[in-house]
């Protein structure tokens, strides 16, 4: 029972995927440009996670050694194409603005790399509950990025308008637009990895 | 001239590193050394400009004659795994000399995400075959300029006293965002 807990919380912090193990970078810079947008992307990125995690080790008795990445491709890619129909068909705008990159959930490496490190190795169970921590250490990693983005970005959190700026003659806020544009990402995320790992200290 | 503005496009407007985020894992990941990009560099404009053209003759003669353009993501994924497996094994008959130089960045590109990225937006942009490779190779040289910037910076900070929870990747990132800055003067170009 404790191991599974275990399981579930080393995502967050001690093995962050995003912060610690910086796997799955594309996305997380990519899709992080309000709170709203990286949540969506961590879960949907999650539920691929602890569904491919959860076949490939019910599975993984059957698949000869040979054609083991392969054959996790193939699931890990049917997931990703079960995300991408169903967010296109009940969370339109959400979808668009994902754009490519709910497709490109097939090459993060955290999900193959916790295919071949985790779930060729160990029980369903644990499996799913390892996808599910890590997927959810992901998602946390992305929704901090956004929000800390959107703060300083577009002076909002989750929509919601924060007042912290001052405003233009107009009446809307003057913020500093670079953090939720291109290198406000990367800045950003690297001020937060070097926090982490302050706290992981 | 609609080749010119795809180049102008692809190559500075939107880096595919800097302003897409494609392909950042192998940005952070091998671009410690100036000669080891440029390797990278070379692999993946290799494996992009062909996946892009067999992915695109998929995508018409096979994927939307039998209208079955869901299982893109499917096949598209398994094409490049295939077909850098066997970019490996005809380099390593036909150049060994390529082979030696490319050959330890090949098996690294099936994961980056710039080459499964631009085989879709070849599509999604509804490009032609010959569009398509013009756009996958300028696509892959802004990859290229991008790795070798970074790199030739990052050897240089390799040797500056950086405060110790930014060493390695934290500053490396702002380099990258710095660099990302510059590339955004190129807005408007095209």
């Amino acid at each position: 029972m404790n191991d599974q807990l275990k399981n579930l919380t080393k995502g967050f912090l001690k093995e962050n995927p995003v912060f610690v193990l910086l796997l799955g970078m594309c996305p997380t810079l990519g899709t992080s440009t309000s709170a709203i947008n990286g949540l969506g992307m961590g879960l949907a990125t999650a539920f691929v996670l602890m569904l491919s995690n959860l076949v490939i080790s019910l599975v993984k008795d059957f698949i000869p050694d040979k054609v083991r990445i392969p054959a996790f491709i193939v699931i890990i890619a049917s997931f990703v194409t079960i995300v991408d129909l169903l967010m296109q068909g009940y969370l339109p705008a959400l979808h668009e603005q994902l754009g490519l990159f709910i497709p490109l959930i097939v090459v993060n490496c955290i999900v193959l790399g916790r295919a071949e490190a985790f779930a060729s190795k160990n029980t369903p169970i644990s499996s799913l509950i390892d996808g599910l921590g890590m997927g959810l250490g992901f998602a946390f990693a992305l929704t901090i990025l956004g929000s800390v983005r959107e703060i300083l970005g577009s002076g909002a959190l989750f929509g919601f308008p924060l007042h912290i700026f001052p405003t233009d003659a107009k009446g809307s806020p003057i913020t500093i637009l670079v953090f939720v544009l291109a290198p406000g990402a990367f800045i950003v995320l690297g001020y937060l990895i070097a926090l982490v790992r302050k706290i992981n200290n | 001239m609609e080749y010119i503005v795809i180049i102008i496009a692809a190559i500075f407007v939107n880096n595919v590193i800097l302003a897409q985020f494609l392909g950042v894992c192998p940005f952070l990941g091998v671009s410690g050394k100036v000669s080891t990009s440029v390797g990278m560099s070379g692999a993946v404009m290799f494996v992009i400009t062909i996946a892009t053209i067999v992915t695109w003759l998929i995508q018409n003669y096979v994927l939307i004659p039998f209208q079955i353009e869901f299982l893109q993501t499917i096949t598209f994924i398994l094409v490049i795994a295939a077909l850098v497996q066997m970019v490996e094994i005809i380099l390593k008959k036909v150049s060994p000399p390529l082979y030696q130089a490319l050959g330890i960045f090949l098996p690294l590109i099936t994961t980056n995400c710039a080459v499964l990225g631009v085989a879709i937006l070849t599509i999604q942009k509804d490009f032609n075959l010959m569009e398509g490779v013009v756009f996958a190779m300028a696509t892959s040289i802004g990859f290229g300029l991008a790795m070798v910037l970074f790199s030739g910076i990052r050897e240089h900070l390799d040797r500056m006293e950086v405060p110790k929870g930014m060493q390695g990747i934290p500053s490396a990132l702002i380099v990258g965002g710095i660099l990302a800055l510059a590339f955004m003067g190129f807005t408007g170009l095209a």
